[in-house]
């Protein structure tokens, strides 16, 4: 079934505006593992029958990496163009698939003059089932199977999304199980303020290979992320650890999208 | 004789109390060197972090065992302070126990429950002595605390361990005096857990009794002075800057990055050059380099943390080997503004030496292992943020020296030119979409 996507301008040319603007961010759009989750993620919000649009072209870099790594300059001059185009198309509400661009969006552009209310991806998704605007196969490919969630740093300790991942993976009929370090206490990715555009510093191990031993430690099949880059970081560990074959790391949205069934909402069309 | 110890005692009260005050005003006068001021908004929060965090210690109580010592410690502390009320007035007007006849029952009571207090405060001491000395706790036998560090610990765990029994068997002597009659030494009922050493002191003449009393009194009431004033060169000063810290910790998200008006403004004005004002002139310098750069609540940050490590214990790039420690950018901060303060009060003035907080305090290195994720932040009990200086010094870094790993300067110079960190032509932003 194809989906058309439909950008703001699409919708400003018809003197039309989106129920809420869907972020994809830079792995989102480039990234070839990432735009699976954008995929999975575009036909979730095709199914609930969400009006929504994307910036496409129009969209740039939030500047999170930029000021993470002490380039502020550039931070401030993205965030510029960015909420000029926002505000422009007088965007109310957003959802991204990345917790950096969450976080940016959310905390940072207000003071900057963008004041938009911003959700992640895990948090829309937990509002869909729970309104019954997305409907989940029940005893479907996941009974029996073990999930562990990895917290983003982005989206738990930096704005204490915790619960919100974890119902939509609980909605899912599989068994959840914790890594030793979890929540506020997650260990990071190892991908986050700039790392993931540069070589590890000297160590005695990889951030992303000492977390996805924990993830293994679980004994889970699957290793759900929340954010492009932690589901590089983990895919890179589980490689290295010569685990392909037994766990797979998926973002909630592909999980949520392997069990979907048509919505009301989309029957109806 | 009595009149000349009083004389005495008052000298060394006002002493100390004068010492004492003149290392906070360079402390108070090192912190005001920071760039931004203290945040002073939303005082209902800030009284609320206060009474969670500082006073109701919420964030130690991750760890319950520690959390419940640390107490025992804290709360004599603060408790005990009443009894050296007392010790301090008697000092002065020559008095012994001023507050019995004042208080009557409710007097012994108040001593058997701060005597309890201090046996706890002795053992807890001797127990966090072994797991430094002894145990080795990996955050506490962490190369960080390498040399005086360490020993700061020690010295106050001892002292604290020595201050103690002084107490206690001050009272011990003073009871079995109370059994001669001398209307010097009121009786006050027994007290339990100095009573415990009433036995040892069974035999002991009325005079030698008379100078155990006294020379415990005068130990005790000299080593608090010395307490007093050991206390703002330590780590140990988090027992009265904890209180101020979690007034001025942070009230925003985690994640929010403390913006940088001048660097905003000066993109506004590139943007539409029409704004600028004829006398705009830009800013003189960006992040921080030294103290000078750094936020005034980094300083107080840096004078409030203890040591505890655990920062350090949850920071990803540490755990794997890495340099950078968040404790020991904790410390490099205090120790590079504990160097200004001794020239501070040589010359009465902060005159530039030729270092720097960056490079010869904390290196690239360190700063570039930080993944801001944000787990030092999230761990301390007092509302410190290590992750707030390692961002003012990479901004240094970056805006000033333009000194950044090359695949960075690929990845800013992608987001300025194809607005992605990574190079894809920007036109194919919405090319997944063609796919679906």
């Amino acid at each position: 079934m194809a989906i058309t996507v439909k950008t703001m301008s699409d919708f400003a040319a018809a003197g039309t505006s989106p129920e809420i603007l869907f972020w994809v961010g830079c792995a989102g759009s480039f990234d070839q593992r990432a735009q699976k989750v954008t995929k999975a993620f575009a036909t979730i919000l095709d199914k609930a029958g969400i009006s929504w649009a994307i910036l496409g072209k129009e969209e740039a870099c939030t500047g999170d990496p930029a000021r993470r790594a002490g380039n502020e300059f550039l931070f401030q001059m993205m965030a510029y163009q960015n909420i000029q185009v926002l505000n422009g198309y007088g965007i109310k509400k957003i959802v991204t698939t990345c917790p950096h661009c969450f976080n940016t969006l959310k905390n940072e552009y207000p003071e900057l003059g963008g004041n938009y209310e911003v959700v992640h991806h895990t948090q829309l998704l937990q509002e869909l089932i729970d309104g019954g605007k997305i409907k989940l196969e029940g005893g479907g490919s996941f009974q029996g199977k073990k999930i562990t969630y990895h917290d983003s740093c982005y989206l738990g300790r930096a704005n204490e999304v915790y619960e919100a991942p974890r119902k939509v993976l609980e909605a899912l009929d599989a068994e959840l199980v914790e890594m030793k370090r979890c929540r506020k206490n997650g260990l990071c990715c190892g991908a986050g303020g700039g790392q993931m555009f540069k070589e590890e510093e000297k160590g005695t191990n990889r951030v992303n290979f000492e977390r996805t031993d924990e993830a293994l430690a679980t004994g889970a099949n699957y290793i759900a992320a929340a954010c492009p880059f932690c589901h590089t970081m983990l895919t890179d560990g589980v490689k290295n650890k010569e685990q392909e074959n037994a766990v797979q790391v998926l973002d909630v949205a592909e999980l949520v999208a392997l069990q979907l069934v048509g919505s009301p909402t989309s029957e109806n069309k | 004789m009595q009149l000349l110890l009083q004389v005495l005692f008052i000298a060394l009260t006002a002493a100390s109390v004068l010492l004492f005050y003149r290392r906070i005003k360079v402390i108070s006068q090192l912190i005001s060197m920071g760039a931004t001021p203290l945040p002073n908004d939303q005082p209902g929060k800030r009284w609320a972090n206060v009474l969670l965090l500082a006073l109701g210690q919420k964030k130690m109580f991750s760890k319950p065992l520690v959390a419940v010592m640390h107490l025992i410690i804290y709360a004599g502390f603060i408790i005990i302070n009443l009894e050296v009320a007392e010790i301090v007035l008697d000092g002065i007007t020559g008095h012994h126990r001023l507050f019995l006849p004042l208080l009557g029952d409710l007097y012994t009571w108040l001593i058997r429950i701060f005597e309890l207090l201090a046996a706890g405060v002795l053992l807890v001491c001797i127990v966090f002595l072994l797991r430094r000395n002894v145990i080795h706790i990996q955050r506490l036998a962490h190369g960080d605390l390498k040399g005086w560090p360490a020993s700061d610990a020690n010295y106050i765990l001892i002292a604290e361990i020595i201050l103690m029994s002084l107490f206690l068997t001050m009272n011990a002597a003073d009871q079995q005096l109370q059994q001669t009659g001398d209307p010097h030494y009121p009786a006050t009922g027994e007290f339990w857990v100095s009573g415990l050493i009433v036995p040892l002191l069974q035999g002991m003449s009325t005079d030698t009794l008379i100078w155990v009393e006294r020379l415990c009194w005068w130990l005790h009431i000299l080593g608090i002075f010395a307490f007093l004033n050991y206390l703002p060169h330590s780590k140990h000063l988090h027992i009265l800057l904890a209180f101020p810290n979690a007034y001025y910790t942070s009230l925003d998200k985690t994640g929010k990055f403390i913006n940088m008006p001048a660097v905003q403004q000066e993109v506004l004005y590139a943007m539409q050059p029409e704004l600028t004002p004829a006398n705009a002139t830009p800013p003189d310098h960006f992040g921080a380099k030294d103290i000078s750069g750094l936020p005034q609540k980094s300083l107080l940050d840096a004078f409030s943390c203890t040591e505890c490590g655990r920062c350090t214990a949850a920071c990803p790039a540490n755990q794997t080997g890495k340099l950078l420690s968040p404790r020991r950018i904790m410390m490099a901060t205090r120790d590079r503004m504990e160097e200004m303060g001794v020239q501070i009060q040589a010359k009465g003035k902060w005159e530039a030496d030729g270092k720097n907080l960056l490079h010869d305090y904390i290196t690239v290195e360190e700063l570039r292992a930080c993944t801001t994720c944000m787990a030092c932040v999230e761990e301390c009990p007092v509302g410190i943020s290590p992750l707030n200086i390692i961002t003012e010094l990479r901004r240094s870094l970056i805006m000033e020296e333009s000194n950044a790993p090359q695949e960075w300067n690929g990845a800013f110079s992608n987001i300025e030119n194809n607005f992605a960190p990574w190079k894809f032509a920007p036109d194919a932003r919405a090319a997944w979409t063609k796919e679906i």
